[in-house]
């Protein structure tokens, strides 16, 4: 039988998998590193080993770290959606002036290098006497998982038909019901896609974090500690190999909650 | 209008430096079927929009069975809408869509069900209260946008061009449906459309409107035999006209000078435009026209096209110095294309109308 159409692109093909080779095969040495029986990080594999995992367990720092990852990731994430949905409301539904700049001024941190952001802030703080701390960390990263909160609601509340929320004015209910009973539930896949996603920005940042920490370490703060120890990375091999497969589940389940939002633009109109 | 039931008082609107609505005050009677008419961008939707509590004027007020609602938002109104959209809630069954703004009625679980039951058969869609919103069809979804609405017993029901997205057959079998529905529920409808002959069909009385401002209110035979300029009157059915000059008038006829298009008769032409020398535009509808064969009195001309439509026939004429051609809706017609006709209308189906 033959193929019908133009004929496959050999080139093209070898290409692909060679830019997936290199963009994958790296973050693989990460899992299968961390259950080699050595302490040296080379080839030829030495034995199977989970004890690195074991010694992972047992490290009371670093879960003291991850503790703090967590506490700071979940408040970002909940906080920067917050602002977000605000921002993205009135982006979308209102007539605002200025509301391009306003758009492009919630962005900019995106664009500012995380090492220049983080000195900005560190001298910020120090010029209003607040001290160093997780607290600080938080509003760091607010900043930089606020535009990504913003963009992800954005483009759900562009999907859904503005009068969905008249009707609902129309029907009786005031601003905030209408928000509760119409707004909300639409909205939802976008919100709980914005917090998967802030949340994964706020526990892999290290710069921000590394100038605005003090004394109590995050969870990358601490992993590049550990690294002037040569004996522990294995160690830190693999809790890297945990918090991969943690991301990489947290990633594809806000793009699928993402996709459910597409899905809902059908719905709307006739 | 000491009769109005939504009295539309002086409402101006403007989006900066453009009026989307222009000093519109004129009142709706209670029960009516009324309908605000125009093209796309006249400012009827506007106008309903404004009444809904969607947007707010610039100037004037409304009433709504004598209480001003000017200032309130739309929740607070005895109205309820249905949007061009529908606007048919997506996370919700059609049971829980008709029955969202019985919520805050103070009504027991049972007897809002009941309500969402009989609205249900009202509409013809009983036992699809469980449907989701995503599996409707067109038809039903704008039949469940208006059972969510009537759900309610407003005063006033709000329509935004509601059969704008249906089908051709669809949208008439629907027309007899909201009339029926209108007349069975007492409840007075404001409709908005730029279709003409929806307007026509369904309606009490018609708001006509272009550029922002309300041209004529009348009942639709008026409108299509008396309109009171030359918009409405291009803008309601096919139209043709004659610009002139009034000769003067004896008894209730009042003879005009046509020019090329000769001396023409009109009967009860109104008073102010009645002064000899004034300007006049004549108006005739195509099916007032009587086509004789060549050599009859009246205007000359040659068949340039004809259209078979069954029942009656289009045809278009050529005649010598006219601008544009006449158009003719002629019973039956042995004449062809290219053949020598001759025109002539009664003088009572002649409208003379302002010239501008």
């Amino acid at each position: 039988m033959r193929r019908r159409g133009p004929k496959r692109n050999l080139g093209l093909v070898f290409y692909a998998v060679l830019y997936l080779a290199f963009l994958y095969l790296p973050v693989l040495f990460l899992p299968l590193f961390s259950f080699n029986d050595s302490a040296f990080i080379a080839f030829p594999l030495v034995g199977f080993t989970t004890k690195w995992y074991g010694q992972m367990l047992a490290d009371s720092a670093m879960h003291t770290a991850l503790w703090n990852s967590l506490k700071v990731g979940a408040a970002v994430a909940l906080a920067s959606t917050a602002l977000g949905l605000l921002a993205a409301k009135a982006l979308t539904r209102y007539r605002l002036p200025g509301g391009a700049a306003v758009l492009g001024f919630t962005s900019l941190p995106l664009f500012i290098p995380d090492i220049v952001l983080g000195i900005s802030l560190l001298i910020l703080l120090n010029t209003v006497g607040m001290q160093l701390s997780l607290i600080s960390v938080m509003l760091g990263h607010i900043l930089i998982c606020a535009p990504f909160a913003i963009t992800v609601l954005m483009s759900r509340f562009d999907g859904f038909d503005k009068s969905l929320e008249e009707a609902s004015l129309d029907l009786g209910e005031n601003a905030w019901t209408t928000f509760w009973r119409v707004t909300f539930p639409l909205v939802l896949p976008g919100i709980i896609s914005s917090l998967l996603l802030t949340f994964i920005v706020s526990f892999d940042e290290f710069l921000i974090a590394y100038f605005l920490a003090g004394t109590e370490a995050t969870l990358p703060i601490y992993i590049w500690g550990q690294l002037r120890f040569p004996y522990k990375l294995p160690v830190v091999l693999a809790l890297g190999a945990v918090i991969l497969v943690v991301s990489c589940v947290l990633v594809v389940l806000a793009e699928w909650m993402r996709g459910l939002g597409q899905g809902g633009k059908r719905m709307v109109g006739a | 209008m000491d009769d109005a039931y939504i009295r539309i008082e002086n409402i101006t609107k403007r989006f900066g430096a453009v009026k989307a609505v222009d000093r519109a005050d004129f009142g709706i009677r209670r029960g009516e079927f009324f309908s605000l008419l125009g093209p796309s961008g006249c400012g009827k939707t506007t106008l309903l929009r404004m009444i809904a509590g969607f947007e707010y004027p610039s100037e004037g007020e409304i009433y709504i069975d004598g209480a001003a609602v000017t200032d309130l938002p739309p929740n607070k109104r005895p109205s309820n809408m249905v949007f061009q959209s529908y606007a048919i809630f997506p996370h919700l069954n059609v049971a829980d869509n008709i029955g969202y703004g019985l919520r805050r009625s103070g009504l027991s679980k049972a007897e809002r069900n009941a309500r969402v039951e009989e609205a249900l058969a009202m509409i013809r869609l009983p036992d699809m209260g469980n449907r989701r919103a995503d599996q409707l069809s067109g038809g039903q979804r704008q039949r469940v946008a208006l059972a969510r609405a009537l759900v309610n017993r407003p005063k006033v029901l709000l329509l935004d061009e509601p059969l704008g997205a249906l089908d051709k057959r669809l949208r008439e079998a629907m027309q007899i449906e909201l009339r029926q529905i209108q007349k069975n529920v007492g409840i007075t409808f404001v409709f908005v459309t730029h279709d003409q002959e929806e307007a026509l069909s369904m309606s009490d009385r018609i708001a006509v409107m272009s550029n922002g401002q309300v041209l004529q209110i009348a009942d639709p035979r008026t409108l299509y035999d008396r309109p009171n300029c030359r918009e409405v009157a291009d803008f309601i059915g096919t139209m043709n006209f004659f610009e002139g000059k009034v000769i003067g008038t004896g008894g209730d006829i009042t003879e005009i000078d046509a020019g090329i298009a000769g001396r023409l008769s009109a009967k009860n032409v109104a008073v102010e435009l009645t002064a000899p020398g004034n300007d006049v535009l004549v108006a005739v509808r195509p099916e007032k026209i009587v086509l004789k064969t060549a050599g009859a009195a009246g205007l000359v001309g040659k068949i340039s096209t004809s259209a078979y439509l069954g029942e009656r026939s289009h045809l278009q004429i050529l005649v010598p110095g006219l601008k544009d051609p006449v158009s003719v809706a002629a019973q039956t017609t042995h004449e062809h294309a290219g053949a020598d006709v001759s025109l002539s209308w009664p003088a009572e189906a002649a409208i003379v109308l302002p010239r501008h």
